[in-house]
């Protein structure tokens, strides 16, 4: 193979991969940031004991999980911004948001789940009441347990932020997109890229295995 | 102080508990003892409620205990509770697993709490384990923790559920002796055990269940000496000439 391989393509084109890169931060952090809570809630309405609320999590974690995102984020763009008028930004972000939330929720109540029994009643027979043994004593303990699953679900869904492209969110798979298409320097560019996403993942690996260390408790 | 009247349960249709009639008076201690499968353990969780019962009622200072118009809550915080397998919080140290009911429960001071809990923690012996979390205590050290917690809400009643059945032989009387020094202080207590010599030691009454009923109840010198039943008779043979 005959390739002359010419960098230079990458500091030129600087100021496009780097706004690139930071709306990918944007539209992660966000997503992650709002999919915590979606997956927290519909964990612990999942193991409800109200069938009715149960059944509801249930529906929304199967429906979400079920569809491919690149599926959920057209449907979102074209379909619901219709009706809510969220924008490509939004709908990225809402999109990655309830799709990684319904793999969080299901994180989250295997993590209570493997809390054992014995301590939601202690808890409870020292008068504390569902939700503060819940607060204090089993999601401590489930925290715990749910790290290294949650260290993963977050990668993914670092990773999976390349897919808003298609809805003309112009994150770094777009920039390198179009980097590529005006100077077809393909390998450099999407060397570079793939190691940008890398470097985003490793160090949320890492935060993650120092989370870990630090709550590490003796068995 | 806990009156046990008409009591029973049942899972799906099997009946674990028949007929339960059993009047416990204030600052007494009865021991529940009885083959496995009689029901002690179950009939001593239904009195906090960890069990739900389905006829009779149980009243602990007159409040039904199974009563949903209830503060469950609040009542529980009258009641000790310790488990036979301790079920201290592997998170938090000795120190937070004794203070964090009186915090969050009784909205004690965090201050209060925690000079409260030493306390507690040292007059059991564990005076310098404050700190340590309970997998780094031995079986014995972690129930005393465990006594400690339940105390710590100043309960009027102490429960046991085979407080020395998970624990290695060498430590059973460090349990035992927390007990003991419990029972002086006039403290009501029912407590689960296989420790007959124990149970014959600091109890008042003993309860002797089987086949989910209460078969006897006698003061320990009578029950052990001269029991009515034959079922207790056959028990007494089976734990005592061994």
């Amino acid at each position: 193979m005959d390739y002359n391989l010419d960098w230079s393509v990458i500091p030129q084109n600087m100021d496009a991969i780097l706004e690139g890169l930071w709306l990918t931060l944007q539209i992660s952090a966000l997503a992650l940031l709002i999919s915590i809570p979606i997956g927290i809630l519909a964990g612990l309405l999942r193991i409800s004991r109200n069938h009715f609320i149960s059944f509801l999590a249930t529906t929304y974690i199967e429906f979400i999980r079920g569809v491919p995102l690149l599926v959920l984020l057209l449907w979102i763009y074209f379909v619901l911004n219709q009706f809510l008028h969220l924008g490509a930004y939004w709908s990225a972000i809402v999109g990655l948001a309830f799709f990684s939330g319904s793999f969080i929720a299901e994180i989250v109540r295997a993590g209570i789940e493997s809390v054992p029994r014995g301590q939601m009643e202690a808890a409870r027979s020292s008068g504390m009441s569902y939700i503060t043994a819940m607060r204090l004593i089993i999601l401590p303990q489930a925290f715990r347990k749910v790290l290294p699953p949650m260290a993963s679900q977050f990668i993914i869904l670092i990773k999976d932020s390349s897919l808003v492209s298609v809805i003309s969110v112009a994150d770094l798979t777009l920039a390198g997109k179009n980097i590529v298409g005006t100077t077809f320097r393909s390998l450099e560019v999407w060397t570079f890229i793939a190691l940008l996403y890398f470097a985003m993942t490793f160090i949320i690996s890492q935060v993650i295995r120092f989370l870990e260390k630090k709550y590490k408790v003796a068995e | 102080m806990i009156n046990i009247q008409n009591v029973n349960k049942y899972y799906g249709k099997h009946q674990v508990l028949h007929n339960i009639e059993l009047e416990i008076p204030k600052s007494q201690i009865f021991a529940l003892i009885g083959p496995s499968g009689a029901g002690k353990s179950t009939l001593i969780r239904t009195i906090n409620a960890l069990e739900e019962i389905q006829e009779g009622q149980i009243l602990v200072d007159g409040i039904s205990v199974h009563d949903k118009k209830t503060d469950i809550n609040t009542l529980r915080s009258e009641i000790g509770f310790v488990f036979q397998n301790f079920h201290l919080y592997p998170h938090l140290t000795a120190l937070q697993n004794v203070s964090y009911s009186p915090i969050y429960v009784k909205k004690v001071s965090k201050k209060e709490a925690e000079t409260r809990a030493k306390e507690l923690l040292s007059s059991l012996g564990l005076g310098n384990k404050v700190d340590s979390f309970p997998g780094q205590l031995s079986g014995g050290q972690q129930q005393r923790v465990a006594i400690a917690r339940a105390l710590a809400m100043d309960p009027k009643i102490m429960l046991f559920d085979e407080p020395t059945s998970a624990l290695d032989p060498e430590m059973i009387k460090e349990v035992l002796d927390a007990i003991r020094k419990l029972a002086t202080t006039g403290m009501t207590m029912v407590v689960v055990t296989h420790e007959m010599g124990f149970a014959r030691e600091i109890c008042n009454q003993i309860v002797f269940m089987a086949d989910g009923k209460v078969v006897e109840v006698a003061p320990p010198e009578q029950f052990f000496t001269q029991p009515q039943s034959d079922r207790g008779k056959d028990f007494l043979n089976k734990v005592l000439n061994h």
